[in-house]
């Protein structure tokens, strides 16, 4: 067998194998990459949070200690309990930018002069970034100058230290996020709205069906889409809340504004300390309360998947 | 459409409607605005609990001449550039290619790794934190825009899968089938066939890429320190440090960092929002 015989033979089997070798070779730069910044670290936290490291020294291995010590975080009412709890009250609170969006996407969805320009500037709180929104909203609350204690001095009330008050504080970090959010949740469902069939809608009115009716009946089942994605990236926006919370407060005042994200940055990269294990402990149960919620997506891509 | 055309109403609320319109935007952007109006005020305003009134004098170009001519913004900003446009490109260009890998092929595994790439772009980023604040250290990148650049282009190439592959499986399979047929090889078919198709949702992608990694905080704080790699985001943070209680700069500031994406979405509002209803919603 010469030399010269066999390179065709090897192209060929190159040829008539490409349809199967192809997708590794586009899909290897993406999936490396991905791999080891993303899937990996994953394990790799999961490993680390059974330890107790400074992120210099030897890592020390604990065991469970680490899920221990939050464990009784939480019985002693402690800093983990707070930020999960704050956690809980963001995500039931951040979903309000779903139905805000939805009214004012429908008070939006007209024709009139200069609308499209009206749409774009509603829409604008989200193209921000979250610190500047942070900033905003900082002297928005401010008890000396903000417009908040301004309009409150209209009503003879105040004044009101919103972000230095164990009660309204992480309410008022909320209140914050919910502004960019529901710019978001407006601009899906106008566009779910673009796309509402007016045939249905027809038939709706000659059947007398008019206002929350129509609404509740025929409109929102032709939006499911634009409701799925408003859930999904809500939900996702409550859980990895951070930034607000890092430019307002820092998790003040006496940590009572802190939730997962920011307490276990704090914990591992902060003046409090480099206990990375620890810190790793805690994203480990940031991750596995989304992974309830990554589950339920995936399910529901699945199932549409199985659909076609 | 719903609600009720306008057109179709009586007059008196059209004209209700055409005053609301303006009345709401105000009280929608009205914290802004407000920054808007601090940044054109002089710094007696300030002394002076002038807050809200007319702005004494209008200050505008010296407050915005301040942050380009006499502060760290500049290069924070050019730092953002640096670091967004590179992952951009890095981003779209790897996502083309798992787009297309799981867009066209049909193997076992096809739907487990579109899974994974969908949900690893929804974990916390805490979950990554030690372990790619590690990985960067170890390969002498913390603190430079370049493990900043290659982590974002990793994490982003999940969403950008998760577009580009539903994109994909929107376009005409008989086109494939076609230039199969032919003989034409399959990079080729990427190349001249797909790849030209692609372009609407590359333009949207690329949008929306941009604005996602200009306002990106958390790994800026994790994987950079100083003026000479930090974008924008972590420096107006030291930039307000450096003028304390000097409101009327930290607002001309604000609005500085925060222009460019707002920019972008003006001038690609269309892409834009076809990138963020995820092509699912049409």
């Amino acid at each position: 067998m010469t030399i010269a015989a066999d390179a065709p033979e090897q192209e060929s089997w190159f040829h008539r194998n490409q349809q199967r070798i192809a997708p590794w070779l586009f899909l290897a730069p993406g999936l490396l990459f991905f791999m080891v910044y993303v899937i990996i670290p994953v394990f790799q936290s999961f490993n680390l949070s059974l330890y107790e490291w400074d992120g210099l020294g030897a890592a020390e291995y604990v065991g469970a200690r680490n899920y221990e010590d939050l464990y009784w975080e939480w019985v002693d009412r402690d800093a983990f309990y707070i930020s999960l709890k704050n956690n809980l009250i963001w995500l039931i609170l951040y979903l309000a930018a779903i139905p805000a969006g939805l009214f004012i996407a429908l008070f939006l969805n007209q024709t009139v002069w200069g609308i499209r320009l009206y749409k774009s500037l509603f829409f604008f709180p989200f193209v921000i970034s979250q610190v500047v929104v942070g900033l905003v909203f900082t002297w928005f609350y401010d008890p000396t100058f903000g417009l908040l204690n301004e309009l409150l001095g209209l009503f003879g009330l105040g004044p009101l230290n919103v972000l230095g008050d164990e009660r309204f504080v992480t309410y008022g970090i909320i209140f914050a996020g919910l502004w960019p959010q529901t710019a978001y949740c407006m601009i899906l469902y106008l566009t779910g709205l673009n796309a509402v069939d007016p045939e249905q809608i027809e038939a709706g009115r000659l059947d007398g069906a008019k206002g929350a009716r129509m609404l509740w009946h025929i409109i929102l089942p032709q939006l499911r889409p634009a409701t799925f994605i408003a859930f999904v990236v809500t939900i996702i926006g409550a859980l990895r809340s951070f930034d607000l919370i890092s430019i307002m407060t820092q998790g003040g005042p006496f940590g009572s504004s802190r939730v997962l994200a920011y307490y276990m940055f704090e914990v591992a990269l902060s003046e409090y300390g480099f206990r990375m294990g620890y810190g790793a402990a805690i994203a480990v149960i940031l991750f596995l309360i989304m992974l309830c919620f990554i589950a339920y997506f995936l399910w529901s891509m699945y199932r549409e998947e199985r659909g076609h | 459409m719903f609600p009720k055309p306008i057109e179709k109403q009586p007059r008196a609320t059209q004209i209700t409607y055409q005053a609301m319109l303006p009345l709401a935007l105000l009280l929608w952007l009205g914290p802004l605005l407000a920054v808007a109006l601090f940044s054109v005020k002089p710094a007696a305003d300030f002394t002076n609990a002038n807050y809200w009134g007319m702005p004494s004098s209008f200050e505008g170009a010296f407050n915005y001449g301040q942050v380009f001519f006499n502060s760290d913004m500049p290069r924070y900003l050019l730092n953002s550039f640096l670091i967004t446009v590179p992952t951009v490109i890095g981003a779209v260009a790897l996502s083309c290619m798992t787009g297309f890998a799981l867009g066209i092929y049909k193997f076992r595994s096809n739907l487990w790794i579109f899974f994974m790439f969908v949900a690893g772009n929804f974990v916390p980023f805490q979950i990554l934190m030690v372990p790619v604040r590690d990985l960067t250290l170890q390969l002498g990148l913390y603190n430079t825009k370049t493990g900043l650049v290659l982590f974002h282009i990793a994490f982003q190439t999940g969403f950008c899968t998760l577009f580009m592959r539903n994109f994909i499986r929107a376009l005409p399979f008989e086109l494939i089938e076609a230039a199969r047929v032919e003989g034409i090889s399959e990079l080729r078919i990427f190349w001249y066939v797909v790849l030209p198709l692609m372009k609407p949702a590359i333009a949207a992608l690329s949008v929306l890429i941009f604005t996602f990694i200009w306002n990106d905080y958390f790994w800026a704080v994790v994987l950079t320190q100083g003026a000479e790699s930090q974008p924008v985001t972590a420096g107006i943070t030291s930039f307000n440090a450096q003028f304390r209680a000097a409101y009327q700069l930290m607002s001309a500031g604000s609005i500085v960092a925060a222009l460019p994406p707002v920019a972008m979405f003006f001038l690609m509002q269309k892409h834009f929002i076809a990138g963020l209803t995820l092509g699912a919603v049409k």
